[in-house]
C-alpha cells in the first residue's frame, strides 16, 4: 500500500504539470484584458506600460515558467518564512493578483476559513444525516420513512441551490425573521453571544448546501446498503445466530461502506472549491466567491492559481479514496 | 443405526409467499422426521421447495414475503414457528448448523475467516477472544485446512472454493449443534472436491453423532451418503423411504421418474438423455389434486380429484399416490436404471 501511494504520488507530478499547462493555455487563448475595466481615459500608452508592469510584456513561455517557479518554489518558501520566521524567500517574487496586487495565497488565506467554516461543515453534516438514512431506507425499504426519503432526496438533488437558498432567505428571513440573509465575515467570535450569531447565520447557508449533499450520498448508501442486503453472506450471519444489530452494522454495513466512503472522499475537493452560488446567495466571500470575481476582472494570476489549487485537491482525494477503498476492502490490493 | 432420539420432528408445515401475482403456496403440509445421528437425504427439481422447507424451520426466509401459515417444528421438542425471534436467535448456528450451497458468495468478503468462526462461538458459547480463536484453530483442524492457526487471518478471497466450503462448515460445527442442515453444499464444487466434502461429512458424523439434513438433487450423492430420503415434489413430500429402498424399490411414479433420468454407465450408451417431460406447476393455490399428475405416465381419473395423502406402503416406506408402483409394475418407459 505504502508503495502504491508513494507510486500514486509521484505519478501526480506530471499529471498536474499537465494540468497547469492546459490551465495556462486555456487562460491565455481565452478573450479579455486586464486592463480593459479601467478608465477609457487612460491613454493607451499608458495602458501599455500598466500591462507590461503586470508582467504581461515577456512571451508566454517565460510568463508560464515564472508562474510555476513562484508557485512551486517562492510560495512554499514564502509560507515556511512566514511558519519559521527565516527568509529564504526575501527579494523573490510571490504571485500578485491583477485586481488587488497583494499576493494571491493571502487573499486565499482571508477566504478560506469562511469556505471551510460553512461549506465544510454543510458537507460534514450532510455526510452525518445522508449516512443513517440511507440505512434505514435501505433496511425498511418501501415503508413511509423510505418513500419520504426519497421524496426528499429527489427534491433535494434536483431543485438548485439558488433555489433552495432564495427560498429560505423569504420564508426564514423575510417573513420569520429568524436568521439574517448576509453572511457577516467580520464576526469575531469571543463570545457565548457572539457564537451563537455566528451559529444563526450559518444555519441558512449550511442547510442548503447540506440538504443538497445529504440528497446526493444518502441515496449512493441506501443502493450500496440494498445491493449488500441480499447477499448470500448476510444469510449465512442470520444462520449463525447473530442478532440483526450485528447482521446489519457490522456484516452488511462494513460493505456498503466500500462505495460510500470513495463518492464522500471524491466530493472533499467541491468543498475547497467552494459552494460558487450559495456563496453568492448569501454573501459568504468565500473561495467560490473569490474564483468568480476574479473570471469577471480577468484576473489571471487568481484565475490560475485558484484552479490549479483545485486540481491538486482533485487528483490527492482521487488518490485519497483509491486508498482508503483499498484499506476497506481486503480484496483489493495494490502492490 | 438411527435408533437416537427424535431430534427434529416437522409436522404439517406450509409457508406461502405473498407475490404481486398472488399467493405462492411453496412449502404444503409437509412432515418429517429426523433422529439423532440420522442423515436424511432430501431430494426434487429445482423449486420444489426443499431449500425453502429448511430455511423456514430455522425462520431464514424474509417475512414479508414469506410466511409460515400453519404448522409445527419441533426441535428437540420445543417448536420453532412459536418459540420467537429472540429464542430462534439462540438456537440457530448453536443448536443447529447450516451450509449453504454457494461458498464463493456465503462468506463475508471483508471480514477474516477467522472472525467468522468465531462470532457464533462468541455469542453462543460465550467464549472470550483468546479461547474462541482457539476453536476456531481447531475447528479449521477439524475440517481439514492445513496449517489453521495461521489461516484465520486470511480472508475468504484467499481461499478456493472447497477451501471456503470447508470454512462454512467449520462456522455450522462451531457450537456443536445437534442438527446440521446442508443445502446442496456440493452442487457449485467440482466432483473430486465434492468426494472430498462428503467423505468430511461422513466422518464428522460419525465422531460428532449429529443429525444432518442433505438437500441436493444429486441422486449419486444420496445414493452414498443418506440413511432416509424424502424426495419433494412442488411443495409435498411425495415419497420417503430408507436409501436402499428407495433406490431399489421406487414406489411413486415422480421417484421413478427421477431415477429414470440419472443416466446409467452399464448397457449400450443412450444417445439422448431420459428428462420428466412438462414443467412443475405454478403453485397459486394449495394443490387440491395430485400435483404431479399432468407430468404423471400413469395418472388416471381419481388424480386429479383428491390429493392423495402420504400412507405407508412398506414399513419406514410411505408414498403419496393413490397407485402403489410396486404392484402395479408400470409401462416399460419407466424401468429404472438402478442409480
Amino acid at each position: 500500500m505504502l508503495t502504491f501511494t508513494l507510486r500514486r504520488l509521484l505519478l501526480s507530478i506530471p499529471t498536474l504539470l499537465a494540468i497547469s499547462l492546459v490551465i495556462f493555455l486555456i487562460l491565455e487563448l481565452a478573450p479579455g484584458d486586464p486592463v480593459a475595466s479601467m478608465p477609457l481615459t487612460i491613454p493607451p500608452e499608458v495602458r501599455e506600460k500598466i500591462r507590461e508592469s503586470l508582467g504581461l510584456g515577456a512571451p508566454f513561455h517565460v510568463r508560464y515558467l515564472l508562474w510555476l517557479k513562484a508557485f512551486f518554489v517562492t510560495e512554499p518558501l514564502h509560507a515556511l518564512d512566514a511558519l519559521l520566521g527565516t527568509d529564504f524567500a526575501a527579494g523573490s517574487q510571490r504571485i500578485l493578483s491583477f485586481q488587488s496586487r497583494s499576493p494571491v495565497f493571502d487573499i486565499i488565506a482571508e477566504r478560506l476559513p469562511q469556505t471551510l467554516t460553512v461549506v465544510g461543515m454543510a458537507y460534514l453534516i450532510g455526510v452525518l444525516i445522508a449516512v443513517p438514512i440511507g440505512i434505514i431506507s435501505a433496511y425498511r425499504q418501501y415503508s413511509w420513512f423510505d418513500q419520504i426519503g426519497t421524496l426528499i432526496a429527489m427534491l433535494g438533488y434536483s431543485v438548485p441551490t439558488f433555489f433552495t437558498g432564495v427560498l429560505l432567505i423569504v420564508v426564514f428571513s423575510v417573513h420569520l425573521g429568524w436568521f439574517p440573509s448576509i453572511y457577516d465575515t467580520t464576526l469575531v467570535v469571543d463570545s457565548w453571544d457572539s457564537f451563537l450569531l455566528q451559529v444563526r447565520q450559518m444555519t441558512l447557508p449550511v442547510a442548503v448546501l447540506a440538504l443538497y449533499n445529504a440528497a446526493q450520498i444518502s441515496r449512493f448508501m441506501r443502493a450500496s446498503m440494498l445491493d449488500n442486503l441480499h447477499q448470500d453472506y448476510v444469510r449465512t450471519a442470520r444462520a449463525k445466530g447473530m442478532g440483526e444489530r450485528v447482521v446489519v452494522f457490522v456484516h452488511v454495513l462494513r460493505n456498503s461502506m466500500i462505495p460510500v466512503v470513495t463518492v464522500v472522499a471524491l466530493g472533499v475537493p467541491g468543498v475547497f472549491g467552494g459552494a460558487i452560488i450559495t456563496e453568492q446567495v448569501f454573501k459568504v466571500n468565500g473561495l467560490g466567491q473569490l474564483l468568480i470575481t476574479a473570471i469577471y476582472g480577468n484576473d489571471v494570476p487568481m484565475v490560475q492559481t485558484l484552479t490549479f489549487i483545485f486540481a491538486i485537491l482533485i487528483v490527492l482525494f482521487n488518490l485519497v479514496a483509491d486508498v482508503l477503498y483499498g484499506l476497506l476492502d481486503p480484496r483489493i490490493r495494490y502492490d | 443405526m438411527a435408533d437416537g432420539p427424535t431430534v427434529l420432528d416437522v409436522r404439517d408445515l406450509k409457508v406461502v409467499f405473498a407475490t404481486r401475482a398472488g399467493e405462492i403456496h411453496a412449502v404444503n403440509r409437509v412432515s418429517f422426521d429426523l433422529k439423532a445421528g440420522e442423515l436424511l437425504g432430501v431430494v426434487g427439481e429445482s423449486g420444489s421447495g426443499k431449500s425453502v422447507t429448511m430455511m423456514a424451520l430455522l425462520g431464514l426466509l424474509p417475512s414479508p414475503p414469506a410466511e409460515i401459515r400453519s404448522g409445527q417444528v419441533l426441535f428437540e421438542g420445543e417448536d420453532l414457528v412459536t418459540c420467537g425471534a429472540r429464542r430462534l436467535k439462540a438456537i440457530r448456528g448453536h443448536r443447529i448448523g447450516f451450509v449453504f450451497q454457494d461458498p464463493m458468495t456465503s462468506l463475508n468478503p471483508v471480514f477474516t475467516v477467522g472472525f467468522q468462526i468465531m462470532e457464533p462461538l462468541r455469542r453462543h458459547l460465550g467464549l472470550d477472544k483468546a479461547r474462541a480463536r482457539r476453536r476456531a484453530a481447531e475447528l479449521l483442524d477439524l475440517v481439514g485446512i492445513p496449517d489453521a492457526s495461521r489461516r484465520l487471518g486470511d480472508y475468504p478471497h484467499q481461499f478456493s472454493g472447497g477451501m471456503r466450503q470447508r470454512v462454512m462448515i467449520a462456522i455450522a460445527l462451531a457450537c456443536e449443534p445437534r442438527l446440521l442442515i446442508a443445502d446442496e453444499p456440493t452442487t457449485a464444487l467440482d466432483v473430486t472436491i465434492q468426494a472430498q466434502i462428503l467423505e468430511l461429512v461422513r466422518d464428522l458424523r460419525r465422531s460428532l453423532g449429529m443429525a444432518i439434513v442433505w438437500i441436493t438433487h444429486d441422486l449419486g450423492v444420496i445414493a452414498g451418503i443418506a440413511d432416509r430420503v424424502m424426495v419433494m415434489y412442488a411443495g409435498q413430500v411425495v415419497e420417503m423411504a430408507p436409501v436402499r429402498d428407495l433406490f431399489a424399490d421406487p414406489r411413486h411414479p415422480y421417484t421413478r421418474a427421477l431415477l429414470a433420468t440419472v443416466p446409467s454407465v452399464r448397457g449400450p450408451r443412450a444417445d439422448k438423455l431420459q428428462a420428466i417431460d412438462g414443467q412443475p406447476p405454478l403453485l397459486l393455490a394449495h394443490p387440491a389434486a395430485c400435483s404431479f399428475a399432468p407430468r404423471c405416465a400413469h395418472a388416471a381419473g381419481s388424480c386429479a380429484v383428491a390429493n392423495p395423502p402420504r400412507r405407508p406402503v412398506m414399513p419406514a416406506h410411505e408414498v403419496a399416490c393413490v397407485f402403489d408402483m410396486a404392484r402395479a409394475r408400470p409401462a416399460p418407459v419407466l424401468d429404472v436404471a438402478h442409480g
